[in-house]
C-alpha cells in the first residue's frame, strides 16, 4: 500500500519545527510502524536528506524507548507501543500524522526524540526500596499473598514510555508515578518507606513541570501496559494517609 | 590457514585459588585486599552499561561509597537491553525439593556449556545464584508466586529440575527495574553520576592501566574524556553483528572492541547462541527478530509434517502425519533439549524441505495439547503476554493455530577475556555480564544470563575490584595526558572520516550484507570452505564501506546514522575475528557446529585432546593476523563426556 506521512521535523531543541510530507510506497501490511519509518529513512539518506530521528531500541514493546503521537493518539490506533504497531492497522492511501510526545516536562531534542529525564528523577526522589546489596534475608522469609504480588506486578509492568503524559491534556505524569507507588506499596518489603515515598515522588513530579491530574483518564486509555486509572486513586489514598499521619 | 593468525604464549587465570571448589570463592574473598570505607570516596570507577551487569555493579559500588560514573546510550538506564529478557533466572534454591543443589546447577552449566568454561567460575556462579533471588525480592522484584505466597519456579531447557524464577514473561524487566531503582537511589545519594545518551568510543590506557573512556554526547556531539581509577565494561553482547537478531537495535560491540584494540584479549568470539524459538522473518524490511521465550517449550510441542511439501493447514494434519522430531530423537529431554540442539534440529528439518510458512523457514510450536490439558485460562496466565506479542507481530492467533518459529541469533558466549576477578589482561579494566566470556563455555543454558549479569554486578565484582583499587588512587591523569589526548583525537578523526566519505550506500545496507554473510557462513553450521569465503567477502565489504558509505548530517547534533556507522565499522572487524576463531576451532562444541566434526547421527563432536582451551585473541591491526593465546581448561569435578540428551 501507499501512505502519505506528515512528520514533525525539528532540527534541535531551540529550532522551530514544522510538519513535512513524505510519500512512502510499497508498504507491506506486516511491517511494523518503525520498519516503515526505516524504509523512508533509507530513501532519505540515499537522497542526501536528513533521516527522521526517533527513539527506539528493543522493538519488542518492553524498553519503553519508542513512542510518537500518531494521528493525534499516543502510540497510535492500537493500544500498544509504537514499535508493536503494524501497518495492517492502516489502509492504502491513508495520510498519517506523526508527532513527538508534547509536554513541558519532555523537551524536544530533535524531530520525534524528546528528553524524558524527568521520569528518572521522579524515581530518584523515592521510587525504590532501600535494600543495599548483601543485606537481604532469605527470599522465603516473608511470604507475599498472591493477590498482592499480582497487583504489585500489574503496576510494575509500566515501561516508562511517557505515553500517559503525552495523552493527558494537562501533561500530567501521575499514572507513571502511581504505577511505581502501587508496585512498591503492595509489597511487604515496600512498607517502611511507603508513606515518605509517595510524598517525595509527588513533590518531584510537580517540580518537573508535569501538570496536575484532574482524572480525565486519557492516560490509561493509551497506556500500552494497561495500567488502570484506579492506580491513581491508590496513590491519592496513600498521599492523603501519609500527609494526615505526618509520617513523612 | 596459518597466515590468518599466529600463536603466542599461553595464558592462565592466576586469581582462582586452589583447593576444594566449594571453598574457592570464600578463599578469594579472604585474600582480596579491602579498601577502608573512608578511602572509597577518593577512588573512582567508570561503568559503561546499565543493564543487569552494569546497574547492579554501579548501585553496589555506590552503596559501598566509591565514586562511580555510569554511561549508557539509551535515554534512561532502565532501557538497557536486559529489559527484554522474558523467561527467567536460575538459582539453586531447591525450593521445589526436587534434588537441586549448588553442585547440580554447577554441573548442568558446565555440561550445558559443552566443557568449554572454567569450573571455578561456574561453581561460584552457582553459589552466588542463591543470594541473587534474596536480593531481588528485598528490592521489590515481583516474582511469580503461588497461592501460599511462596515463590514459583519453572523448568528451562537443558535441565531436569525446576529452578527458574520468573515474573510472567518479563523477568528481565522486573530484575532490571530492581537494579535501576537501586541505581537511581545512589544517583540521588550522589555516589553515582549518570550520563545517558553517551556512547563510549575509546578506552584510555595510561602506563598499561585502564584509566578512562572517551565518550560522545549523542545529543550535542561533544567528544568528552572521563577518568577513573578503574573501568568496568558491562556493555552487553555483540549478536547484532548478524544484523538480524533478538537483541535490541542498539546492541553493539564498540565498547569491548575498542578495548580489544587497546590490548584486551577477546575470547571465543565464534561462540554464538542461536535461539530455537523466534518468530520467523517476514520480509526484507525486517529490522529485528522477536524471541518467543524458551519457557514455551515447557508446554508447547514442536513438530513439522512428516511429508515434504505438505502445505495443509496445520490443524488439518492428523497426529500420525506429524513428526515431533525433538521428542522422537531425544526421548528423555524431548522439547527441552538445550538451545543449540533444538536450533540445529529445526534447521535440519527445514533443509530437508519439511519447514513450514513463507520460504519453508519455520517449524510449528503447538499448544493444542497444553490447552486441552491445562485449559485455556491456565495457558493464558502463564504465557498470555507472549501469545499477544506473537499475534500482534504475525496477525495469527496462537490459541487457535500453532505458532511458527525459527532459530535466530540471540546471545554471544564470547567476549573479553577475564580472570576469576573479572579483570581483563589490561590492569584496571573489568568486564561483566554478556560482555565477558566467562561462565557459559560454548553454550549458555536458558535463564543463566540474567543470573550471571547479577552475580557479576551485585556479588562478584564488588568483592574483587577492591583488591585492585586498594593500590589506588593512581597517579592523576587528565585531558592533557598524551594517551588521553591521542584517544580523543582518534575518536574525532574517525567521526570526521565517516562523515566525509559521502558515498552511495547506506549504513544499513552494509550492515544487512555483513549480517547475511555471517548468518550463512558463521551461523548454525560452519565449514572450512564457507569460513574462508566469508573472510574474503568481509574484507572486501569492509573496504567498500570505508570508500562508499553515506553518513548524512554533522557531528554536532543528534545523528543516529553516525552512531550506527561507528558500530557497523567495529562489527566488520569483529566479524573477521569470529570467522578466524570458527575456522581455527576444528571441532564442534555447543553453539559452534563445524560440519566436518559430527558423530554418525549428526551430533556435535568435540575434540578435547586438541581444543579443550579458551581461545583468547590479541589484536595486531585491522586486517592483520591476530595472535592466539590459549588458556587450557581442566576438569577436576565434572567428567568430560560427549553431551547426551537422548
Ligand atoms: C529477547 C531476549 C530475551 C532474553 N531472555 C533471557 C532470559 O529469560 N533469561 C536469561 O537469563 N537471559 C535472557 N536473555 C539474555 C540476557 O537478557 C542478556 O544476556 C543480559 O541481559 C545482558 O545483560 P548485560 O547487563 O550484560 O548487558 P545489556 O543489558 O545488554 O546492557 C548493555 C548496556 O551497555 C550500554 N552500552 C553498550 N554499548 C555502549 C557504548 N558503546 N557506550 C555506552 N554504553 C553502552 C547500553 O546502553 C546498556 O546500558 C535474553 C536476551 C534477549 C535478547
Ligand atoms: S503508565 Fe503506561 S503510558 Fe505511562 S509510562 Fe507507564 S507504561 Fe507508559
Ligand atoms: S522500542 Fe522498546 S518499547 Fe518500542
Amino acid at each position: 500500500m501507499n501512505i502519505t506521512l506528515r512528520v514533525w521535523r525539528q532540527k534541535g531543541k531551540d529550532d522551530e519545527g514544522r510538519m513535512v510530507s513524505y510519500q512512502v510506497e510499497d508498504v507491506s501490511q506486516d511491517m511494523s510502524f518503525l520498519e516503515m519509518l526505516d524504509v523512508l529513512n533509507e530513501k532519505l539518506t540515499v537522497a542526501g536528506e536528513d533521516p527522521i530521528a526517533f527513539d527506539h531500541d528493543c522493538r519488542e514493546g518492553i524498553c519503553g524507548a519508542c513512542g510518537v503521537v500518531i494521528n493525534g493518539i499516543a502510540h497510535g490506533p492500537e493500544v500498544t507501543t509504537t514499535c508493536q504497531l503494524h501497518m495492517r492497522s492502516f489502509k492504502d492511501g491513508d495520510t498519517i500524522d506523526v508527532e513527538p510526545w508534547r509536554a513541558k516536562a519532555f523537551p524536544v531534542i530533535k524531530d520525534l526524540v524528546v528528553d524524558r529525564g524527568s521520569l528518572d528523577r521522579i524515581i530518584q526522589a523515592g521510587g525504590y526500596i532501600s535494600a543495599p546489596t548483601g543485606t537481604a534475608p532469605d527470599a522465603h522469609a516473608v511470604p507475599v499473598p498472591k493477590t498482592d504480588a499480582d497487583r504489585a506486578f500489574d503496576a510494575a509492568t509500566c515501561i516508562g514510555c511517557g505515553a500517559c503524559v503525552a495523552a493527558c491534556p494537562n501533561a500530567s505524569g501521575m499514572l507513571f508515578t502511581a504505577a511505581k507507588v502501587t508496585h512498591l506499596g503492595m509489597l511487604p518489603q515496600g512498607q517502611p518507606e511507603r508513606a515518605a515515598r509517595v510524598v517525595k515522588m509527588v513533590n518531584q513530579h510537580d517540580e518537573e513541570d508535569f501538570g496536575g491530574c484532574t482524572n480525565i483518564g486519557e492516560c490509561a486509555a493509551v497506556c500500552p501496559k494497561g495500567i488502570p486509572l484506579d492506580t491513581i486513586s491508590q496513590l491519592n489514598k496513600d498521599l492523603l494517609g501519609s500527609l494526615a499521619s505526618g509520617k513523612m | 590457514m596459518t597466515e590468518l593468525y599466529t600463536e603466542g604464549a599461553p595464558i592462565q587465570d592466576e586469581k582462582a585459588p586452589d583447593g576444594p571448589i566449594a571453598e574457592r570463592w570464600d578463599k578469594r574473598r579472604f585474600s582480596a585486599k579491602l579498601v577502608n570505607p573512608a578511602n572509597r570516596r577518593k577512588l573512582s570507577v567508570i561503568i559503561v552499561g546499565t543493564g543487569l551487569a552494569g546497574a547492579s555493579a554501579a548501585a553496589t559500588l555506590g552503596e559501598a561509597g566509591y565514586n562511580v560514573t555510569s554511561f549508557c546510550y539509551q535515554d534512561s538506564p532502565r532501557r538497557a537491553h536486559s529489559i527484554a529478557a522474558q523467561g527467567g533466572i536460575n538459582a539453586a534454591k531447591n525450593y521445589r525439593n526436587d534434588g537441586d543443589s549448588i553442585y547440580r546447577l554447577f554441573y548442568d552449566t558446565v555440561k550445558g556449556g559443552d566443557f568449554r568454561s572454567r569450573e571455578s567460575n561456574v561453581y561460584r556462579l552457582s553459589q552466588v545464584s542463591v543470594e541473587i533471588i534474596d536480593q531481588c525480592v528485598a528490592q521489590g522484584v515481583p516474582f511469580a508466586r503461588e497461592y501460599g505466597g511462596l515463590l514459583d519456579n519453572r523448568s528451562f531447557g537443558g535441565v531436569q529440575v525446576s529452578r527458574t524464577f520468573y515474573a510472567r514473561g518479563q523477568t528481565g524487566q522486573q530484575l532490571l527495574i530492581g537494579a535501576y531503582q537501586a541505581l537511581e537511589r545512589q544517583i540521588a545519594a550522589g555516589t553515582v553520576t549518570m550520563h545517558t545518551r553517551h556512547e563510549m568510543l575509546e578506552l584510555i590506557v595510561v602506563d598499561g592501566k585502564a584509566r578512562g573512556v572517551i565518550v560522545r554526547d549523542m545529543v550535542t556531539g561533544e567528544v568528552e574524556s572521563h577518568f577513573a581509577d578503574a573501568v568496568v565494561l558491562a556493555s552487553g553482547g555483540y549478536g547484532n553483528v548478524f544484523f538480524l537478531s533478538t537483541n535490541a537495535m542498539g546492541c553493539n560491540v564498540t565498547a569491548t572492541w575498542r578495548a580489544h584494540r587497546k590490548g584486551a584479549l577477546f575470547a571465543n568470539p565464534c561462540y554464538t547462541q542461536i535461539h530455537p524459538t523466534c518468530i520467523p522473518v517476514s520480509g526484507d524490511y525486517q529490522s529485528k527478530l522477536t524471541l518467543m521465550s524458551e519457557s514455551l517449550r515447557n508446554d508447547g510441542r514442536i513438530w513439522v509434517p512428516k511429508e515434504i511439501g505438505d502445505d495443509r493447514d496445520p490443524r488439518q494434519i492428523p497426529e500420525e502425519e506429524r513428526d515431533y522430531y525433538l521428542e522422537r530423537a531425544y526421548p528423555s529431554f524431548g522439547n527441552l533439549v538445550p538451545r543449540d540442539i533444538a536450533s540445529r534440529a529445526a534447521k535440519n528439518v527445514c533443509d530437508e524441505g519439511r519447514g513450514v510458512g513463507p520460504g519453508g523457514l519455520g517449524v510449528y510450536l503447538d499448544f493444542a495439547d497444553a490447552i486441552k490439558r491445562m485449559g485455556r485460562p491456565a495457558v493464558e496466565a502463564k504465557y498470555g503476554n507472549l501469545f499477544d506479542m506473537y499475534q500482534r507481530i504475525t496477525g495469527e492467533n496462537p490459541y487457535e493455530t500453532p505458532m511458527r518459529i525459527y532459530p535466530a541469533v540471540h546471545y554471544t558466549m564470547g567476549g573479553l577475556w577475564v580472570d576469576y576477578d573479572l579483570q581483563s589482561n589490561i590492569p584496571g579494566l573489568f568486564v561483566t555480564g554478556e560482555a565477558n566470556f566467562s561462565d557459559h563455555g560454548a553454550n549458555r543454558l536458558g535463564a543463566s544470563a540474567l543470573m550471571q549479569g547479577l552475580a557479576d554486578g551485585y556479588f562478584v565484582l564488588p568483592n574483587t575490584i577492591n583488591d585492585y583499587l586498594s593500590a589506588g588512587p593512581f597517579e592523576k591523569v587528565d585531558e592533557d595526558t598524551p594517551e588521553a589526548k591521542e584517544a580523543a583525537e582518534a575518536v574525532r578523526a574517525r567521526i570526521d572520516k565517516l562523515l566525509s566519505i559521502n558515498g552511495s550506500r547506506t549504513v544499513d545496507s552494509f550492515h544487512k550484507e555483513l549480517g547475511s554473510i555471517m548468518w550463512e557462513y558463521c551461523g548454525m553450521e560452519r565449514t572450512e570452505e564457507g569460513l574462508y569465503k566469508a573472510i574474503d567477502r568481509i574484507r572486501g565489504l569492509r573496504d567498500e564501506f570505508w570508500r562508499d558509505v553515506k553518513v548524512t548530517g554533522v557531528n554536532e547534533e543528534l545523528n543516529q546514522t553516525l552512531e550506527r556507522a561507528g558500530r557497523v565499522a567495529d562489527f566488520f572487524e569483529l566479524a573477521e575475528l569470529m570467522c578466524i576463531d570458527a575456522l581455527h576451532r576444528r571441532e564442534s562444541c555447543g553453539g559452534h557446529f563445524r560440519a566436518e566434526s559430527q558423530t554418525e547421527d549428526g551430533e556435535a563432536l568435540r575434540h578435547d585432546d586438541e581444543f579443550a582451551y579458551v581461545a583468547a585473541w590479541e589484536f595486531t591491526g585491522t586486517g592483520e593476523s591476530p595472535v592466539l593465546h590459549k588458556e587450557n581448561l581442566e576438569y577436576e569435578y565434572v567428567e568430560m563426556k560427549q553431551r547426551s540428551y537422548k
